[in-house]
């Protein structure tokens, strides 16, 4: 019979490859919000890649008020034994300790999130030293470039989470593909120089040119709330999508949850999006940010 | 005539097989067309399909709603890579019960046997193409190999990672682990057969 000794004799877990290979294998896929082990299995049939483990999402977050924390253990438990599919789950910017229990509990990615209330205002998390892979909010190249020399294995938008509301997603996608096309043509100081504006490693800028990407999978979050919002992310060249409150705040969550499962997948295709759009209630509760002062910008967090 | 290949592309790591494909026509000098398999449609000619890694749950889903089961069923010859290795096996171990499968190939598989995402790891691995580094990501496990017709293409340690069944012109290949991130190997043998 298989020998566990001998086969993982010469095998490596928590390696970077490893890390950032989850997030490519979660690629074309919707990561949705719940807060209960019933949530999570409407996420799961409903065709999401992963589920994210929260006591409230985002637009229940900024109504209550006050601080906003890592999520009780035994609530992420619960989610864990209803679903097969990746389980992920927040802690708050800067607050190591948060992330270790959430490594102890065996979640399969962090989000180390701007939604919660930052831990540390100055610091984020060595990223490093987790065989757990993490995922960090970026509203441009140099947010996202500081968060993946800090480890991080997955880049999402930050977006305005709770709003409902697309445009800062929107404007955060198209702030990092302009970044990174301002690199082309540079030549060796003039890298060095973008390397110094962005305070990252002038390796990790090279290779971002290189690629014509990012290094990492990144995926929309923050605001979107309608199959057309998922597509328009995708369309505008991100991997993939998170949606928060989109869907448990709408009238039909079932409903709106495959749709927009669909609508990613056939992103492309104005004719699917628009079946996948048809008859789904009303979506959720949407703020328009003009009215949002510049305090209440969660994306103002961890920069 | 130009072989087409097509890759499923509804969810998962589709552009590193579109990658991995080119790559590897190249080195066997065989000019292959790769088509991105979303419809019934873009199914048309194909002598090939890849079918990614990504969530096996919602890659069934979403071959179900865009009908693709019965075309998929049809191709000469599939590879598929983690999630797509559990879609060809004719035994699940740990599947949601409303999942449905091609089950194609004469092997058990355990959908999470390794556990988190912790568990994951690289490893170096014996293949029939010589000694690769192999990725596994909340990788599944080949439990039980089908007697005759299925033979294994690469080992870690004593444990078949990757299995080869050949049913008349029918050629299948499941893997456990993910060849379209390090080798181009064997997509080459795929595209030969």
């Amino acid at each position: 019979m298989f020998d566990l000794k001998k086969s993982e004799a010469n095998s490596s877990t928590g390696t970077f490859a490893v890390k950032a290979g989850l997030a490519q294998m979660l690629k074309g896929g919707v990561i949705m919000d719940v807060v209960s082990a019933q949530h999570a299995k409407i996420a799961e049939e409903a065709g999401a890649v992963a589920v994210m483990a929260l006591e409230a999402v985002p637009s229940d977050i900024r109504k209550n008020g006050g601080v906003a924390r890592m999520a009780d253990p035994k609530l992420i438990r619960e989610i864990k034994s209803e679903v097969s599919i990746p389980l992920m789950a927040k802690c708050r910017i800067g607050h190591f300790v948060e992330a270790q229990v959430l490594e102890s509990l065996n979640v399969d990615y962090i989000d180390e999130s701007e939604v919660l209330t930052p831990a540390d205002s100055e610091h984020h998390i060595d990223k490093w030293q987790f065989k757990v892979p993490f995922v960090c909010g970026c509203r441009d190249l140099g947010e996202a470039l500081r968060r993946i020399s800090e480890g991080a294995a997955m880049i999402r938008t930050k977006g305005e989470a709770g709003t409902g509301n697309i445009v800062e997603a929107v404007r955060h996608i198209r702030a990092v593909n302009r970044g990174i096309v301002s690199l082309k043509g540079k030549n060796k100081d003039e890298l060095s120089e973008s390397a110094q504006a962005l305070r990252v490693p002038v390796s990790l800028v090279e290779k971002v040119l290189e690629l014509g990407r990012l290094p990492v999978v990144n995926f929309a979050a923050g605001g979107i709330a309608t199959p057309s919002d998922a597509a328009l992310c995708m369309q505008l060249g991100c991997d993939g999508v998170f949606v928060g409150s989109g869907i448990f705040k709408s009238s039909d969550p079932e409903k709106r949850a495959q749709a927009i499962v669909d609508a990613v997948a056939h992103f492309n295709n104005p004719k699917k999006i628009c079946e996948a759009s048809e008859g789904l209630g009303k979506p959720m509760d949407s703020l328009d940010l003009e009215n949002l002062r510049p305090e209440e910008k969660l994306s103002r967090r961890g920069i | 005539m130009m072989k087409r290949i097509g890759v499923l592309a509804l969810q998962g790591g589709v552009d590193e097989h579109i990658n991995a494909l080119l790559n590897a026509s190249e080195k066997v000098q065989a000019p292959v067309q790769v088509v991105e398999v979303r419809t019934a449609e873009d199914m048309e000619g194909l002598d090939g399909i890849i079918l990614p890694g990504g969530e096996s749950t919602t890659i069934s889903k979403l071959m179900e709603r865009a009908n693709l089961f019965s075309p998929v069923l049809q191709v000469r010859k599939i590879m598929g890579t983690c999630a797509g290795a559990i879609l060809l096996a004719k035994k699940v171990e740990g599947a949601n019960l409303e999942q449905r499968f091609l089950s194609l190939m004469d092997i058990s598989i355990d959908r999470n046997a390794y556990g988190s995402q912790k568990e994951s790891f690289e490893a170096q691995l014996d293949t029939e193409f010589g000694r690769i580094s192999g990725v596994f990501i909340r990788a599944p496990k080949i439990t039980i190999m089908g007697s005759g017709h299925v033979r294994p293409l690469a080992f870690h340690g004593e444990e078949v990672v990757a299995a080869y069944q050949k049913s008349g012109e029918r050629h299948y290949i499941a893997l456990a682990f993910h060849p379209e991130l390090t080798t181009t190997k064997f997509h080459e043998f795929f595209i030969r057969l």
